[in-house]
């Protein structure tokens, strides 16, 4: 799910080349394959995804949309295993992330990944996810699904209480989520839900019944993120207005705390930041990929890749999207090749968001001085750290993820 | 009429004309010189540019690249036998602002006569009003002159009659021209000629001139604009600066007309430039007598005053490293500026710089202000304050520049600077006015009506006042039709005490200021409020307290933060997230730590940056 504002960044080849040095981890690396899918009947108001209506792509005359979109996405990944070569291994993860991807046939979705599998093999207990909204999925669709490969569906649900749909602007109906994960139980896929936090408006007895309501669900898996007022949403804008408020730091770590505490309760570990899991079999291995930092290829507009330390993006629009691949050209629109001190900085940053933690020794001397500050602070745990020699965040430390990360920097 | 000039030094006295233009700000000064040096024909029709004198500098490459001081014009006027004489006129340049209050006295005192330039849709200003006692003062003839009469919205009989009140004479006496479309500047040369009185002075004595300007050129050191009271000056003779006794060799002496033309010399009476070739203003400093060093004048002609500092701010570089490009500013602006002066200073907050001492608070911007754009420095400007001299009960006495140098022990009494400021307003805000002076600790010491609904108020007030935010108080509360002047008045005893700030018990020395005991509790409040929303949440709770001694007055808490993580971050957000990082690390290095607490430096700068154009005058 790429951010719809790109990064600078350096140029990117025509051919998509990548350097030799990002090469030489291939073979050694897991690999996996995310896919844009980069339509949504409505947009919601608080979404800055790189994502498009029908109506805003030029309807019937557009020159993409969702009958031809998995074939522009083939022929990138057409392109990913020419760049990537002999050497790559098969892939360990897919993931088929929006906008909604359910707006492509089912039969789209497994072609696509009947593709991909075609040219790079799917590695033996490959996980394969796809985001799904509620109001997009059928009991038929779904079982046409798990036949064609899919492990896993990630629902998008956000609350449970109509008043905060409302504000999220939202239309899919409530009822539907409890329909779609039973479906999805049904086919035989894992199934997870996402769940949004502090919006505007949101008690916490709201918040309360919202997590619940999904613990009731019993799902495998649930997300929890705090509402982010994006520049350039519709959100964004009613908040410079003053027709809703700001959400609060404040309130948002009251409701982290409850989540933390409902899901371990209800026998949800955390396993990153905003993810918990009901065991270690069904968290999401493709989104621990991007915290590990091992390779994988974003396909689709906009989407972002990572191979041994180059970082690229593609360009944003569909239809431009489109026309690269059509005239042969990497649909790249700029990459960078991280500096040693960007990827530490990029290994703390990421690898302190995860339960195992970061290993202290990873850390330069000054970061390894600041441990025990964090400790006494009680941001890191000390029994992690002197055990097992690793960085792992506290409650109170995944809420200051961004203070601790600072001290750990230290040169 | 325009006619072949009189060579320098070799001009009669009593057919040179010394005169300056008194005018508020964008009342059209430069204008009408425009058209002045057109009618005097110094300036070809080809050469003329708008504003020729102040932008001079703009197309030289070499020679004097600084803004004209002093300008000898031609001009002939015929008797009413028909018969034409030739006169030299010179203009000379005032600065126009009150913190240059002294600077402004010496140039009218190489004059004989003013022209009060008016602009007649606006009616005069209290900073013009203030220069015009001060030519009085001098006891100059003054000319007065509505200008801008083309304008549709011009009163000039309104204008007219006030002029008359306040310099006496009839409404009729008062010329009307147009600097725009030239109307009635020839009369106004004319009259000139006829009114304002011929230099006078003892051909045969020993030199004395006058230094009315000094001002540094990088091309040739500094430039010095003298009037010639007695005797002569000539080039290449050895000259003597009568306050310092120093000796210097005249390497050029000439007039302006409008470019610098060396001459033989300048004799009685007449107005011109030296340069010696020294690099300071301060070796050729504003007031002081010059004279020949083979033939000595016995007595000054009085008049000189050592340049002496008003108000002091703290100023340090943002970033610390830039602290000796500072130091080498400060040393190349001082050249140019004989008021300027400054000593290095630590603040435990802002780390290393200098303590500076300014003639007022439009000295302080101007300096500021070239410091950022001429040397390309970020600065942080402490609070301004005045100078305080402290008696302790021991009798001890301590002069206070830096708040933070207040005693800390039994003081018997403090006393303060105050000034004379002179208010000009519509009547309809004399109550307003009267308000905010009161609330200022300021006495009425008079009031006049100018005409039928604008008003003259003097009041002796606090400098320390004026410094805080005096202006922006009037301006508002007057919607913006009040102007205001003030000159150096003395000291007074005041009941004053130390105020200061502490974040989390630690005092921040940046934060303190001397305040009337009556102001104590605002100021707690309004700075604890100010660093509550400015300094961002920590990781523990901050208690801001601000304190008189032991006696705490005002606190805020800045709670502690609990989340600052981004809850969502996948693989398109990493670059993004990464990058913020890199920001955020830069910004950590622009941080300041007062004990635990990191405080940004943008926090210091708004927290003491004066809000808005606090102080500046008239325009
Ligand atoms: N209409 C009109 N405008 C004038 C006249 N003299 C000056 N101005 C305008 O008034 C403004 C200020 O003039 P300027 O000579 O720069 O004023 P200074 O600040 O006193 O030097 C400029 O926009 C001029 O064009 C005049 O006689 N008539
Ligand atoms: C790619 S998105 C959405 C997938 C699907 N289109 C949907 O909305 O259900 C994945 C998740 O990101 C979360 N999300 C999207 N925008 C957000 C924002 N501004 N702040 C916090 N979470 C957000 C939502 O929980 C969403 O389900
Ligand atoms: S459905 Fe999902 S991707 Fe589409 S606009 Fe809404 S939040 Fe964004
Ligand atoms: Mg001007």
């Amino acid at each position: 799910m790429p951010p719809s504002a790109l990064p600078d960044g350096d140029p990117a080849p025509v051919s998509g080349e990548l350097p030799a040095a990002a090469l030489a981890s291939i073979a050694g690396t897991e690999l996996g394959i995310y896919v844009h899918v980069p339509f949504c009947t409505v947009r919601c108001g608080y979404c800055d995804f790189n994502t498009y209506t029908l109506t805003e792509l030029g309807g019937l005359g557009a020159t993409i949309g969702v009958d031809t979109y998995a074939d522009a996405a083939l022929a990138e990944v057409d392109l990913a295993r020419r760049v990537l070569g002999d050497e790559a291994p098969a892939v360990s993860t897919v993931f088929v992330g929006g906008g909604t991807p359910t707006m492509l046939r089912s039969g789209d979705l497994v072609r696509m990944l009947s593709g991909i599998r075609e040219r790079f093999g799917l590695a033996p207990g490959a996980e394969v996810t796809t985001e799904a909204n509620p109001d997009s999925v059928t009991p038929e669709s779904l079982a046409q699904l798990s036949e064609g490969g899919f492990t896993r569906v990630s629902i998008g649900m956000q609350s449970a209480v109509p008043h905060v749909l409302a504000t999220l602007e939202r239309t899919h109906d409530p009822d539907n989520v409890a329909r779609a994960v039973a479906a999805t139980r049904a086919a035989g896929m894992q199934v997870s839900v996402d769940l949004i936090y502090g919006t505007p408006g949101e008690s916490l007895d709201d918040w309360r019944r919202s997590l619940e309501t999904a613990i009731a669900l019993e799902p495998d898996h649930i997300s929890a993120y705090a509402l982010v007022v994006e520049q350039g949403t519709k959100l964004a804008a009613q908040v410079r207005r003053g027709l809703v408020a700001m959400p609060e730091d404040d309130d948002e770590a009251d409701k982290y705390e409850l989540a933390d505490g409902l899901l371990a309760d209800a026998g949800f570990g955390w396993y990153e930041v905003s993810n918990w899991a009901r065991s270690e079999q069904t968290r999401c291995r493709h989104n621990i990929a991007y915290w590990a930092g091992t390779n994988w290829w974003g396909v689709g507009p906009g989407a972002h890749s990572h191979v041994g330390g180059v970082r690229w993006w593609n360009v944003k629009h569909p239809s431009a999207y489109a026309a690269r691949l059509r005239s042969g050209e990497s649909p790249a629109q700029a990459r960078e090749s991280l500096t040693d001190e960007q990827r530490h900085d990029e290994r703390v940053l990421l690898g302190t968001r995860l339960v195992e933690g970061l290993p202290v020794d990873d850390l330069r001397t000054g970061g390894r001085g600041a441990v025990a500050g964090l400790i006494a602070d009680g941001l890191i745990d000390g029994a992690a750290a002197v055990a097992r020699g690793r960085v792992v965040l506290t409650r109170r430390g995944r809420l200051l993820a961004d203070t601790v990360v600072h001290r750990l920097l230290a040169a | 009429m325009a006619r072949t000039a009189l060579a320098p030094h070799a001009t009669p006295p009593d057919l040179i004309r010394n005169f300056c233009i008194i005018a508020h700000i964008d009342h059209g000064k430069s204008t009408l010189a425009d058209r002045m040096l057109q009618k005097t024909g110094v300036v070809d029709p080809r050469a003329m540019r708008a504003q020729y004198l102040d932008r001079m500098d703009i197309e030289r490459e070499r020679g004097i690249t600084i803004k004209s001081q002093a300008v000898r014009m031609p001009w002939a006027v015929e008797d009413a036998a028909g018969a034409s004489t030739t006169y030299a006129l010179n203009m000379i340049d005032t600065p126009g602002h009150v913190d240059f209050t002294y600077e402004v006295s010496r140039s009218l005192a190489a004059c004989e006569g003013a022209v009060l330039l008016v602009d007649a849709a606006q009616g005069i200003e209290a900073q013009t009003l203030a220069n015009l006692y001060l030519a009085m003062e001098n006891d100059l003839t003054i000319i007065p002159v509505l200008n801008k009469i083309d304008l549709p919205a011009a009163q000039p009989e309104k204008y007219a009659e006030e002029l008359a009140k306040l310099i006496g004479g009839e409404p009729d006496d008062c010329l009307r021209v147009s600097g725009k479309t030239g109307e009635g500047v020839e009369p106004l040369l004319d009259t000139i000629v006829a009114q304002i009185p011929a230099p006078t002075g003892d051909a045969n004595a020993p030199a004395r001139a006058m230094i009315f300007d000094s001002v540094y050129d990088t091309y040739r050191g500094v430039v010095t604009y003298v009037r010639v009271v007695d005797g002569n000056l000539n080039p290449r003779e050895k000259i003597v600066m009568m306050s310092t006794r120093a000796t210097h060799e005249l390497l050029e002496i000439g007039v302006i007309s409008p470019e610098p033309v060396p001459s033989n010399g300048l004799g009685v009476g007449e107005v011109g430039y030296l340069i010696t070739g020294v690099k300071d203003v301060r070796q050729s400093r504003v007031g002081d007598t010059v004279t020949n060093a083979s033939k000595p004048a016995s007595k000054d002609l009085g008049g000189y005053r050592d340049p002496k500092p008003m108000v002091f701010s703290g100023l340090y570089p943002i970033d610390g490293s830039d602290y000796p490009d500072l130091r080498e500013a400060l040393d190349k602006l001082k050249l140019n500026d004989a008021a300027l002066v400054y000593e290095p200073e630590t603040s435990a907050a802002l780390g290393f710089g200098f303590r500076v001492g300014f003639l007022g608070l439009l000295h302080l911007e101007i300096v500021r202000e070239r410091l950022e754009r001429e040397f390309g420095l970020d600065l942080i400007s402490t609070q301004p304050n005045v100078v305080y001299d402290v008696t302790m009960d021991d009798g001890k006495a301590v002069h206070v520049t830096n708040p933070s140098e207040y005693p800390d022990g039994k003081i018997r009494e403090v006393s303060e600077p105050i000034v004379r400021a002179t208010i000009l307003s519509p009547s309809e805000f004399v109550g307003a006015i009267m308000e905010l002076c009161q609330q200022k600790r300021g006495s009425l010491r008079g009031m006049d009506y100018l005409s039928e609904d604008r008003v003259e108020m003097r009041y002796t007030l606090p400098l320390a006042e004026i410094v805080f935010d005096f202006f922006d108080q009037l301006k508002s509360r007057t919607r913006g039709y009040a102007s205001l002047d003030y000159e150096p008045d003395g000291e007074q005893v005041a009941d004053l005490v130390k105020v200061e700030i502490l974040l989390q018990g630690e005092t921040v020395d940046a934060f303190s200021a001397i305040v009337h005991k009556d102001k104590a509790y605002a100021y707690g409040v309004m700075m604890a409020s100010k660093l509550k929303d400015l300094i961002p949440r920590q990781q523990f709770e901050v208690p801001i307290q601000a304190a008189i001694g032991s006696r705490i007055i005002a606190r805020e808490n800045i709670r502690a933060i609990r989340k600052d993580v981004l809850a969502k971050c996948y693989g398109g957000d990493i670059s993004r997230k990464r990058k913020l990082l890199e920001k955020q690390k830069e910004g950590k290095k622009r941080m300041k730590m007062v004990g635990r607490v990191e405080v940004p430096q943008e926090a210091f700068v708004a927290a003491l940056s004066s809000d808005g154009d606090k102080g500046k005058k008239g325009s």
